[in-house]
């Protein structure tokens, strides 16, 4: 008789969510869902409001990474505008979001998933967290705190508040960067470094032997992958324009718009989760699976353009001898993202014209209908506006990472569930093995549910075993 | 010119005669909370915020609509007067769609000033969060009807003030809003001066500057004060 094992809800991300695992008649996993269970509706109530007010509702998304709805807010209302922002808005833009995407890493890595690294897969689910990690490596654990502290205290300085803060408006930002927090940044940044150095030794160091096995089957699948690129290729996280590649390293479509993302973004929906299911028009879903995030933008990029961090990307690229697939170096991929974005906060904070007090163009409303683009830590983040004559919002569309990584966080866990469950029985329970793993597969894409749903909760282990039948065998919870 | 003498807390205070209670408490550096209340408008005592108890009297009474009188006893805080503003307060976040996070107004603001003030922590009564709308057509201000507390201020100020008379009270009950014109887009009135004192008068982020985003709106209200003084004594110094 087959069965169905549900986990909800899951611990350590963001949001809420649940997962089924569906068994055959032979106890063996036959399919298995990641199902996202919030709902909030805000592209329905931002109608009426005007386009000025949306980087400040759209920041209430999410408490992780505001700054990058706040930015791609921004972008779309300078299109709206019309306007090209000054350079100087544009580098504090850059700024923030490269502070955001330090910060939102180093939770990632060093808050929610190290523990599993470090403690153990198979330790005390009680322990294995952050404050395990604490009792376990205190200097560790104080230095990743510290780097995400460093992140939050630079969006702080540019924007007056840690988290959202209303300092991106249409047409630049409010505010310039005074001389006294750049050098706070400056003094900042070498222990910053040396945390990331730090955590990059010590994760490489695994991946060649603690973690060797759960590079094949931690979400190790052909897909595409999408980012930002710069015009010549490089890495990017702020402008510049589309690209897809695939498993083989070819170049699937480039130079794209975001302006054009309803050509070849499609969003599918299934009955049994609140979370779109972005693919690749042309491929047809689902086989227009593709991936975004920080595994996605070292893949599509050619190179970073930072001394060390390319050096890291060569490495990473060495290790899966071409490009890298696993999803489980998502970890590895994030390391690298912060040593390249304190390499471009350095860059910044040695160009002159960071401190200009230039930083916002004015203008009415020039365009009636807006797409913004940026690459918040989890992907790339889509806002698409339609006003009035007036600015008054007609409709929203918002695309977010984390429900362009839903395909890929299905197909890894229906990956990790056929690795670990075999052969299960009537009465028997959910191996440990699994329930320790599965989470963590998901955790490798640092999902933001309350992003990806524009929805809020909180996510502690909850997994059911559901028969062929379709009655529940058994479940488990875990606060 | 007659003068009165009353008591304002205990303490006493002389003042002309046909001055309000208000005054009278302006006069003896008594602050009492008020909405609708702008110096140098008329007063209409529609917020009922500024209410308080006079001796003999068994009611409470608009401080500024109120006359003073020779004698009067007046106390403007008590348990009772702090029951009453708090209630009115939320009554008004109920009535409307206050969100201060992403408000122009915030920290700017007169209904956040007095909610703190007379420490409303919440409200006992549920929100009706009514479909209201926002008019945008003006080429440099903007109305968002959802934070408009109907004090009448914008009405006052663009008749009394700058003359143009572009808005007025239209409706009533819950239908009760703002109009400019002959309810027409606020773009579309002519006699609008684009003088930007209704923005200055509005104690909420009701009415702003269309480039504001959150908690930019910064109203000078005095300027509408100096203004009206300015003409009576033909002295443009402030």
């Amino acid at each position: 008789m087959s069965r169905t094992v549900v986990i909800d809800p899951i611990t350590r991300i963001e949001g809420h969510a649940k997962i089924s695992v569906y068994l055959d008649d032979t106890g063996d996993v036959s399919d298995a869902r990641f199902h996202v269970v919030e709902y909030r509706g805000f592209e329905k109530f931002c109608e009426g409001r005007p386009f000025t007010e949306m980087a400040g509702i759209t920041a209430r998304i999410c408490g992780i990474c505001p700054v990058s709805h706040l930015l791609a807010a921004a972008k779309t209302g300078d299109k709206i505008l019309a306007v090209k922002i000054p350079p100087t808005a544009e580098k504090l833009r850059r700024l923030m979001n490269l502070a955001q995407l330090t910060q939102s890493h180093a939770l990632s890595f060093f808050h929610l998933s190290s523990p599993d690294f470090l403690l153990g897969w198979d330790s005390d689910p009680a322990k294995r967290n952050v404050f395990g990690l604490i009792d376990a490596n205190p200097d560790l654990a104080r230095a990743g705190i510290r780097l995400r502290q460093f992140g939050q205290t630079v969006i702080e300085k540019l924007g007056a508040r840690k988290i959202h803060a209303a300092w991106t408006v249409p047409g630049g930002v409010r505010t310039p960067l005074s001389e006294e927090s750049r050098q706070w940044i400056l003094d900042r940044l070498p222990e910053s470094f040396d945390t990331v150095n730090l955590a990059l030794d010590l994760f490489k160091g695994m991946l060649d032997g603690a973690l060797k096995s759960e590079i094949n089957v931690f979400g190790e699948f052909p897909s595409l992958f999408m980012g930002l690129v710069g015009a010549d290729g490089k890495w990017e996280h702020y402008d510049g324009h589309l690209r897809f590649t695939d498993s083989d390293g070819n170049i699937v479509a480039d130079n794209l718009s975001e302006d054009d993302y309803a050509n070849f973004l499609g969003e599918a929906v299934e009955p049994w989760s609140y979370l779109k299911f972005p693919y690749y028009t042309p491929l047809g879903y689902p086989d227009g699976i593709y991936r975004v995030g920080p595994l996605a933008r070292l893949n599509v990029c050619d190179s970073i353009g930072m001394d060390a961090a390319d050096r890291e990307l060569q490495n990473l690229r060495d290790l899966a001898q071409g490009v890298p697939t696993s999803s489980f170096l998502y970890h590895y991929a994030r390391l690298i993202e912060i040593l390249t974005c304190l390499e471009h906060i350095q860059a910044l904070m040695d160009d002159p014209e960071i401190t200009s007090s230039r930083v916002r163009s004015q203008a009415g409303v020039n365009s009636l209908n807006a797409v913004g683009v940026s690459e918040a830590p989890r992907g790339t983040l889509f806002h698409h506006y339609k006003v009035d004559d007036n600015g008054l919002i007609e409709s929203v569309n918002l695309i977010i990472a984390t429900g362009q990584n839903n395909l890929a966080m299905n197909k890894t866990v229906t990956q990790i569930a056929k690795e670990y469950i075999h052969g299960i029985g009537d009465g028997q329970d959910i191996p440990e093995g699994f329930l320790n793993r599965v989470e963590a597969g998901i955790r490798c894409y640092d999902p933001c549910l309350s992003c990806s749903t524009h929805a809020a909760g909180q996510m502690p282990l909850h997994i059911q075993l559901i028969g062929a039948d379709g009655n529940l065998l058994t479940e488990r919870y875990r606060d | 010119m007659s003068v009165v003498t009353l008591k304002i807390d205990g303490v006493d205070v002389a003042i002309a005669a046909g001055s309000s209670v208000m005054q009278a408490a302006q006069e003896a550096s008594v602050e009492i909370p008020r909405l609708c209340y702008l110096e140098g408008l008329s007063t209409v005592g529609s917020c009922r915020l500024c209410v308080v108890e006079i001796a003999g009297i068994n009611k409470l009474l608009p401080a500024c609509t109120t006359e003073v009188r020779e004698g009067m006893d007046v106390t403007t805080q008590s348990p009772k007067l702090q029951d009453y503003r708090r209630m009115v307060l939320e009554l008004l976040f109920g009535e409307g769609n206050h969100v201060c996070a992403i408000c122009v107004a915030n920290g700017n603001c007169e209904l956040q000033d007095m909610a703190i003030a007379v420490g409303m922590d919440h409200s006992r009564f549920p929100y009706r969060f009514p479909d209201r709308k926002a008019d945008l057509s003006h080429t440099q201000f903007g109305i968002d009807h959802n934070r408009c507390i109907l004090c009448t201020r914008c009405v006052r100020v663009c008749d009394e003030i700058e003359g143009a008379h572009v808005w007025d009270v239209s409706q009533r009950g819950e239908f009760c809003h703002i109009t400019s014109g002959l309810d027409q887009p606020w773009g579309d009135v002519d006699a609008c001066t684009a003088c930007g004192k209704c923005v200055d008068a509005c104690p909420t982020g009701a009415i702003f500057r269309k480039n504001d985003t959150t908690g930019e709106k910064v109203g000078d209200r005095e300027k509408l004060e100096f203004l009206v003084k300015a003409r009576e004594n033909r002295e443009w110094v402030r």
